[in-house]
Parts: C-alpha cells; sequence; structure tokens
C-alpha cells in the first residue's frame, strides 16, 4: 500500500514535468521576412508555374499532401478565399507533395479546386521552404517577401488567412 | 463470473469439483478502459467521429460467449472529442463431462463506458470512467492519460494513471468482497524511418483485496486413500503488482504492406513470468480490400502458490488451483479480410468499413491436469494435462463520418 | 522498486531529450505519406482490437501493455 502511494506521487510530478517542458515546446512563429525563394514547378493547368513570374499580386503558397486530413478541410475554404479575392491581385498556389501525384489527382476528385495546384514529386520546394508541418501556409506579398506562416490547419485558421490577404491586398 | 461445474465420481464417493474460467471479467473492464485510453490519443488531431458496431463470439473450453460491442465516438468544436461504448458478453457454459448434477450455465455482463478527449496543440488529454455488471460482480474504473508529441511529431509519450474497483459477490450468498487496483502506464512511440515505426510499452498493475474466485477450490490427496483428493477454498494473496514491458515494431514494405512484430515480458509478484511473441502481416488489394494474417505465442510460468494437487490441506500460506496461474503455452493463429468504401456512397459517411476477423486458440497447459478425464478411474494426480482450443470470431461495421 | 527506476528514467530522458530543441526531425512532414497509410496505423480495428486483448486477458495470466498509438501523419 505504502509503495502505490510513492509512486502516485511520482507520477504526478513526472505529468507536471512533462506539461510544462511541453508547454514551452510549443512556442510558434508566425511573422516572417525575408525574399521568398524562387521555384518552377509543374501544374495540373497545364503550364509550369514560376513564382517569381507572380511578382505584384499577393501569394498564398500551401503545402498539402492527399493522406493528410487537415488538408481536406482547408481545401474548400481556400477556395472560397480565392474566390473572393482574385480580381484584386490575389491567387493560391497549392504545392501537393505526394510522391506520387496520382494520389493528389485522386483527392482533388473528391474535393475540386479553381486554384492552381502544383506537384513537388520530390519534395525540393519543400525544403528550400523548410516545411516543418502538414499543412504549410506562408503568405507572400506583392514585392514577393514572406510576411505570414501558418503551421498545420485548425478550424478558426481561415479567418486568420482572410485578415492577412486584405492587409497584403491593400499594400 | 462463470461457473462451470463438473461433477467426478470416483471410488469411495461423490465430489463437487468446480473448475471454471475464473475473472476474466474483472480484467475486460481493465482492459477496455485501459485500451481506450491508448485509443484516442492521435498525433495532433482528434479521432475522427464514428460508429463503430461489433460482433463478438467465443467459443471454446466449454464456453461460448458472445454480444455486441458498440462504440461511438463525436467532436465537439475543435478541441474536444466524446466517446461511449456499451458491450455485453452472453455466457453460456456447459459442463466438460456430467455425471450427476448437470449444469448448464447462462449470465450475462454488461458494460458502459463514457469518455473525454481533449486536445490542445500537441497536447491530448484524456479521461474515461467505465462500469461492468453481472449478476455476482461488479466493476468500476476511470482512468486519465496525457499524450504528448515531439521533434516534429516523431516521439510520442504517453502517460497513463487509472484506478478500479471490484466488488466480488456470490450468487445465492450475503458474500462481498471489494478489489482495488491502480494502473501506471507509460509508452513511447517513435518514427525510425519513413517506412519504420516503433513502440514501447511499460505498464504497473497492483491490484489489492480479495483476489480469489470465491467458486474455486483447490486439491489436495485424501489423507485416507491417495488415490483420491478433497477440495478446499483457494486461499490467495490479498495483493499482487505486475509489470508488463512491450516493444513494437511497425515497417512498411515497399509493394504496399506492412509487418509489425510484438514482444512483451510479464513479471509478477506471485511469481508468474511470462513471454509474449506475435507477428501481423497485413496485405492490401487497391484501396478496398485489406487482407491480414497473424501468429501469436504465449507461454508462462506458474505462480509460487499454483499447484495441481497439494500434498495435504493446508499445505502452504497461499494454495491456489486456477490453471491460469499454471505453467502452459497458447498458440494462436488467425486471419482477417476487410472492405472499404469511400466518400459519396452513403450520404455524410466519409468511409464505411467492414471486418472479419477470425482467430483459432490453443492452449496446452504443462502442470495442470484434466480432473474430468478417464471417468474417475484415474489416480489422482495421474490425469492428463489439459488442453483446449476455442475459436474467435469478430465480425464488424465501422462508419466515419 | 525496480519498475519506479525505469519509468523514472525514460521520463528524465525525454524531458532532457525535450530540452535541445537542436534535434531536426529526420522525416518530414511531407515525407510521411507511408506512415500515413492506414495500414501502417498500430491500432487499425478499434473495438475489433480492444476485444481480443480482453479474450487474452481472460484465458491468460499477463496483463498490460498491449497498446500502443503513434506515427500516422503527424498532421497540425
Amino acid at each position: 500500500m505504502k509503495k502505490s502511494i510513492k509512486s502516485n506521487s511520482i507520477l504526478r510530478n513526472f505529468i507536471m514535468t512533462v506539461l510544462i517542458s511541453s508547454i514551452a515546446f510549443m512556442a510558434q512563429a508566425n511573422e516572417l521576412s525575408g525574399a521568398a525563394p524562387d521555384f518552377t514547378l509543374k501544374s495540373n493547368q497545364g503550364k509550369n508555374i514560376r513564382l517569381q513570374e507572380l511578382r505584384g499580386q499577393v501569394v498564398m503558397l500551401n503545402f498539402w499532401a492527399s493522406w493528410c486530413g487537415p488538408c481536406r478541410q482547408e481545401m474548400p475554404l481556400m477556395d472560397a478565399l480565392y474566390k473572393k479575392y482574385e480580381k484584386l491581385g490575389f491567387t493560391i498556389l497549392a504545392v501537393n507533395v505526394d510522391e506520387d501525384s496520382a494520389d493528389a489527382d485522386g483527392f482533388l476528385k473528391s474535393v475540386p479546386v479553381t486554384f492552381p495546384v502544383l506537384y513537388d514529386n520530390d519534395s525540393k520546394v519543400s525544403e528550400i521552404y523548410s516545411v516543418d508541418a502538414m499543412p504549410t501556409t506562408v503568405m507572400i506579398d506583392r514585392d514577393g517577401n514572406k510576411r505570414f506562416l501558418h503551421r498545420g490547419y485548425k478550424e478558426g485558421y481561415e479567418i486568420e488567412y482572410e485578415k492577412q490577404v486584405k492587409k497584403l491586398v491593400r499594400e | 463470473m462463470v461457473r462451470e461445474v463438473a461433477v467426478v465420481v470416483t471410488n469411495s464417493s461423490t465430489y463437487n469439483m468446480i473448475n471454471k474460467m475464473p475473472f476474466f471479467k474483472a480484467f475486460f473492464v481493465l482492459l477496455i478502459t485501459v485500451n481506450s485510453m491508448l485509443m484516442s490519443a492521435v498525433a495532433g488531431t482528434l479521432p475522427v467521429d464514428s460508429v463503430d458496431i461489433l460482433y463478438h463470439r467465443y467459443d471454446g473450453g466449454g464456453m461460448e460467449i458472445d454480444g455486441p460491442f458498440i462504440l461511438l465516438r463525436k467532436s465537439i468544436g475543435t478541441q474536444v472529442s466524446v466517446n461511449g461504448h456499451y458491450y455485453i458478453d452472453s455466457v453460456s457454459a456447459a459442463s466438460i463431462d456430467v455425471v450427476a448434477n448437470a449444469s448448464e450455465y447462462t449470465e450475462e455482463r454488461t458494460e458502459i463506458s463514457a469518455g473525454v478527449d481533449f486536445l490542445h496543440e500537441k497536447t491530448m488529454i484524456s479521461t474515461g470512467y467505465t462500469n461492468s455488471e453481472e449478476n455476482d460482480f461488479e466493476a468500476k474504473s476511470a482512468f486519465l492519460s496525457i499524450g504528448q508529441d515531439f521533434f516534429g511529431d516523431l516521439t510520442k509519450l504517453t502517460m497513463g494513471y487509472a484506478r478500479g474497483w471490484d466488488e466480488v459477490g456470490q450468487i445465492e450468498s450475503d458474500f462481498s468482497e471489494d478489489v482495488d487496483r491502480q494502473i501506471y502506464k507509460l509508452g513511447v512511440s517513435q518514427v525510425l524511418t519513413k517506412n519504420a515505426l516503433m513502440g514501447l510499452d511499460v505498464e504497473t498493475i497492483s491490484d489489492e483485496g480479495y483476489l480469489n474466485n470465491p467458486y474455486r477450490s483447490y486439491r489436495y490427496f485424501d489423507p485416507a486413500d491417495e488415490n483420491n483428493f478433497l477440495t478446499a477454498r483457494e486461499i490467495y494473496p490479498e495483493t499482487r503488482t505486475s509489470t508488463a514491458v512491450a516493444v513494437r515494431g511497425l515497417y512498411y514494405l515497399p509493394y504496399r504492406a506492412s509487418i509489425k512484430g510484438e514482444y512483451r515480458y510479464f513479471s509478477d509478484s506471485w511469481g508468474i513470468d511470462a513471454h509474449t511473441y506475435e507477428v501481423l502481416y497485413v496485405h492490401p488489394f487497391g484501396r478496398q480490400w485489406t487482407f491480414e494474417g497473424r501468429v501469436r505465442r504465449y507461454s508462462q510460468t506458474s505462480a509460487d502458490f499454483y499447484s495441481d494437487i497439494f500434498s495435504h490441506e493446508g499445505a502452504n500460506d497461499f494454495l491456489a488451483r486456477d490453471k491460469e496461474l499454471s505453467t502452459y503455452t497458447g498458440i494462436t493463429y488467425g486471419g482477417g479480410v476487410t472492405y472499404e468504401l469511400g466518400q459519396g456512397v452513403i450520404p455524410h459517411v466519409n468511409k464505411l468499413k467492414l471486418t472479419l476477423l477470425v482467430d483459432y486458440l490453443k492452449y496446452e497447459y504443462d502442470n495442470f491436469r484434466d480432473v474430468t478425464a478417464g471417468n474417475g478411474e484415474l489416480a489422482a494426480g495421474t490425469e492428463p494435462f489439459y488442453e483446449f482450443d476455442a475459436w474467435v470470431t469478430r465480425a464488424s461495421i465501422t462508419f466515419e463520418y | 522498486m525496480k519498475t519506479h527506476l525505469i519509468i523514472g528514467l525514460l521520463l528524465l530522458s525525454l524531458v532532457g531529450m525535450s530540452g535541445c530543441s537542436g534535434i531536426k526531425p529526420w522525416v518530414k512532414p511531407y515525407e510521411r505519406n507511408n506512415l500515413a497509410d492506414p495500414i501502417m496505423s498500430l491500432d487499425r480495428h478499434g473495438a475489433a482490437g480492444s476485444y481480443i486483448h480482453h479474450v487474452y486477458q481472460a484465458r491468460e495470466g499477463a496483463r498490460g501493455a498491449e497498446g500502443g498509438a503513434g506515427g500516422g501523419c503527424g498532421c497540425n
């Protein structure tokens, strides 16, 4: 009986330690600076797309995969955002990281979108952008600079997306 | 609790030999509660909303147990998911070899549970409560667990604590005793490569209270005639502490299949040591059909106070004749098939899964004898060792929303 | 006593490691397609999976350390 009481408090101490250290671990950087690295990728609209050629527009760069649940949730909301702000000089580039593009196309059949989808089969662009979460969204302004970063997707993030797009579109 | 009543006629008189399946339901409650802990802790996202309906069936060793198991999960907002389950064991135990006082026995056990998962960033906190009832046994338990992702979600640490309270009774009697249980769990899962995952789990369980089965007895040589035996009620220690350590590895095969290997070592304060090995192979065909095959081997050595037959009454402080505490080996061969339908087939349903799993279990005892063998003509302690086999069937339908 | 030591050491080492933010994940989130495949799940069968553990606990003296969770897509 004494044994179990002792291990009880030991366990509690460890739970607290882990929780506290994990809270420290949760720091998230959201604002970025510096030029967005250039790249060229094949798109689902036939031609290749180069980031630099979109200078002058606000670009929302989104990294996604067919096996990613939150990506599925996010896509329709991104499509609504695209339709609303496209005429104000805004575009979305959805970079798919699946090794096999057939998986991406299958996903798009059940979740169709109107913005361009790019194929990064060998993850070169994901590496350049140090993608460390799935999905990842980088907001790029009209001068081609990185401005905002979103790691993962949770319900409510689309409100932040819209706020940031509105702000960048006005610059 | 389940009683299998078999009557053995010997040369001189008739004895009631009570030889049954002990406390398996006590452990079930533990199990479901404990597994709920780990089932819900997934990296970064809440569990998917689902309805899981299982028909389960165990057929073997003179027993038939079947029933439904319904598991529900529903998310509320983006951070909370609630779950609940409803489970029934419908038992019919036929006596092994009846000479007189035949008693076919039926019983039902019902279990319900409710739980919550709470997700904040990379931390998942889960808690739940379970209640199990049958006519001579009641068990309640509660658990709390925390799961945390580290290193870009390559490492997952889970810690859990559970508490159980059993009330052991006896039908047609005022008998009532308690058992208090504490469980500590620690688990780490680690992504090794793009194709490999491994896990390490440690679990310590501490029971205190009336740990016997009130219907069961031990036997000892009849001082008047050593070819016969007499029985007396078992005496168990009032505490039991056990530790299990398991390691598992999962590997993705390039042609799209997976293979999993597991090893678990178990040791407790009653002197039992057990080793469990299991290999599982999963092979999908396309996106809809998946087949699997598994082999498992279990072996254990007996508890210090176990004996098939004692030299005399009260030979030790503690005396048990529960075959689950003896030395034995169990082998399982199992297979299964799953059929999946994706979105679009049923409105609002993202995935529909039909699963059929069948396992064949065979247990062979090294120091537990089958007293019902030989029609009472065998001298006590010379009966053949007991063995039995069983078929376990699981048929389920799962809806994901 | 031994178990407390094992558990303690494990936890300490993990807590210590969490402080080393210098360790970069060697499997990138965009490389997890195989790990995210449902056949790589440690718990594929939900209720059915729990039930077989129950059967074994009823027939065997050993208990505990049956399950596991982890791997997956690592999303969010």
